[in-house]
């Protein structure tokens, strides 16, 4: 499910959602999906609220149904147990195209796909339009632990190489007709990948001590104190307040 | 389900709001205690291992005919790393996936950092320690409860992720169907977790013993000790393990379905809907009504909640002790 999809998903642009600053989509997406976890499932009217805000957001940020659905993909092993439910659900029954399913089951395939996908797509709207590095300093400018960020930062510096790397070895393996189809014959993989901690390990312990070597006392410097604007929090608090509003319309009408 | 990166919505908001509270609670606290590791400022090592994990869990290995899996790591960061800073690795990359690669909710991040770092690195790790006690002092033993301890964190996380189902399901799914569908499924994933932990183990401990946290206690003589005498012990304890397991999971997997749906009508879903709004989930809808059922419920989820926590609490004391006495060390 993790599999290939490494390649940094920033989509550059200039549109209004790519200029807000980091640390204000960061805080409106999260205020965003936790409205939509908690939106009572059979509320649909909020539901259609917020994939109409989704939709503006996909439009003003210029991202295409194409880029769109292809990144939904992630949700696709999930929805398919989503899809089960109404058969393996208790309680009182519907036909369904000559077919007898659990009501409550279809609602819960409801919640979970209404959820994920608006969640999801909400998430694909910070990571296209947001470079990695500003999402880390949104991170810490939200003053999360400086030592979680430090990591991450070191974890995206060091990422595509390391890929790289493993993707070499795997080459040289079927280069010399290695080519397994069975959990046994994967010994090779697994040496293979402990071989790669190792050098990966090795390699931090040689940027350590370079920068040691430089002057690092354990904290990163920071480069830029620009904070957002008032005017910034207004912009991005717009779609989480729409689907906090949709949210209490929807508890007031259920 | 193979990654276990839920979607936003799959469990209820309480439990979500629970999760999120004691993953925030335990890798905090968890940053307090690895700073003994991390405290000559080695943040770089954990960026850079944070990132062989990332790509660990990239690579396709060969099941069966076919078909692939790839690797968690919670387990195996542990037993490199300790449980402290493997555990804080592993929560980073799944932080990193939900953030910047829009995999996993964002409000589902709770349970997914419990479900994928916190549990199979302590609760991975007491099993490794458990295993330890059994297998003989050298290279072999350590790589035969390494792969032990990693099959079965794997079962342990599918576990967590059912209980917590059984508290704020989204849909109701009796805890016996996921639970038994859950547990089993991922007994099959952790054969692979295990083979490919134990032997990546194997190949760091004979280029760099010192980098294997697990095997730390043990001096160069046993470490160059690779006779395969314990493979008998290994494939006796593994079978043990999986018939223990399979005992353990028919019971709730091949459970009458008929005594389910009953339950179900008995109750009455449309006079309950309304309460799922803000979610009591299944436990309430399920646990409270029909005997037989309840008490099967009940007892799964007493035992396995106890089991878990007394695995991960082992695994949190033992590495609390363990960083202690390295301070104390150093």
């Amino acid at each position: 499910m993790s599999s290939g999809h490494h390649h940094n998903l920033f989509i550059p642009g200039s549109t209004v959602v790519h200029r807000l600053a980091p640390e204000v989509k960061l805080v409106a997406v999260f205020a965003f999906v936790i409205a939509v976890a908690v939106t009572p499932r059979r509320s649909i009217g909020s539901f259609a609220v917020d994939a109409a805000v989704v939709v503006v957001l996909f439009a003003l940020a210029r991202l295409g149904p194409r880029t769109v659905l292809s990144r939904l993909a992630v949700v696709v092993p999930f929805v398919s147990f989503a899809v089960l439910i109404p058969f393996i659900a208790g309680g009182p029954e519907t036909e369904v195209l000559g077919v007898s399913v659990s009501t409550e089951g279809l609602w819960g395939t409801w919640n979970i796909l209404a959820k994920a996908v608006l969640g999801t797509s909400a998430s694909i709207i910070l990571t296209s339009t947001t470079p990695v590095a500003e999402i880390l300093k949104g991170l810490s400018r939200l003053r999360a632990p400086a030592i979680i960020v430090a990591i991450m930062s070191f974890m995206f510096r060091y990422l595509d190489l390391i890929v790289d790397e493993m993707r070499r070895m795997r080459i040289a393996m079927t280069a010399r007709a290695h080519d397994p189809r069975w959990l046994w014959q994967a010994k090779p993989i697994a040496t293979g990948a402990g071989a790669m901690f190792v050098r990966s390990y090795e390699r931090g312990e040689r940027v350590h001590q370079a920068m040691q070597s430089r002057g690092f006392t354990g904290t990163m410097p920071r480069l830029d104190t620009r904070s957002a604007s008032m005017r910034e929090w207004c912009a991005a608090a717009i779609a989480p307040i729409v689907a906090i509003i949709s949210l209490i319309a929807g508890f007031a009408l259920t | 389900m193979l990654a276990m990166h839920a979607p936003d919505g799959f469990l209820e908001a309480p439990v979500a709001i629970v999760c999120a509270v004691i993953a925030v609670a335990i890798i905090g606290y968890g940053l307090r205690m690895a700073s003994s590791q991390l405290d000559d400022n080695r943040i770089p090592l954990a960026g850079i291992t944070a990132a062989f994990i990332f790509a660990a869990q990239m690579f396709n290995f060969p099941v069966a005919s076919g078909t692939t899996g790839h690797l968690l790591g919670g387990c195996l960061a542990a037993i490199l790393l300790g449980p402290w800073v493997g555990s804080i690795v592993v929560a980073v990359v799944v932080l990193v996936q939900a953030l910047v690669f829009a995999d996993g909710g964002l409000s589902a991040l709770g349970y997914n950092v419990i479900n994928m770092a916190i549990v199979p690195a302590f609760g991975g790790f007491a099993l490794f320690l458990l295993f330890r006690k059994f297998f003989p002092r050298s290279a072999s033993g350590v790589i035969g409860a390494t792969a032990l301890a990693s099959a079965l964190s794997v079962v342990l996380a599918a576990a967590a992720f059912s209980l917590q189902w059984l508290f704020g399901a989204s849909a109701p799914v009796p805890f016996d169907t996921v639970f038994g569908a859950m547990v089993g499924v991922h007994l099959l994933i952790g054969i692979g977790e295990g083979f490919i932990s134990g032997l990546a183990v194997g190949a760091v401990l004979a280029s760099r013993p010192d980098l294997v946290f697990g095997a730390a206690d043990l001096d160069r003589k046993e470490l160059a000790d690779r006779t395969p005498v314990s493979a008998r012990t290994f494939v006796i304890g593994g079978a043990l393990t999986a018939v223990f397991f399979a005992v353990v999971v028919s019971q709730f997997a091949f459970d009458d379905p008929d005594g389910l749906e009953r339950v179900a009508e008995d109750q009455g879903f449309i006079d309950s809907a309304r309460d799922h709004a803000f979610g009591s989930g299944v436990f309430a809808d399920y646990a409270t009504s029909g005997i037989g059922n309840e008490t099967i419920s009940l007892a799964v989820a007493g035992l396995t909640g106890v089991a878990l926590c007394a695995l991960v609490g082992y695994g949190l004391f033992r590495g609390l002790r363990e960083a202690r006495s390295r301070t104390a060390q150093v």
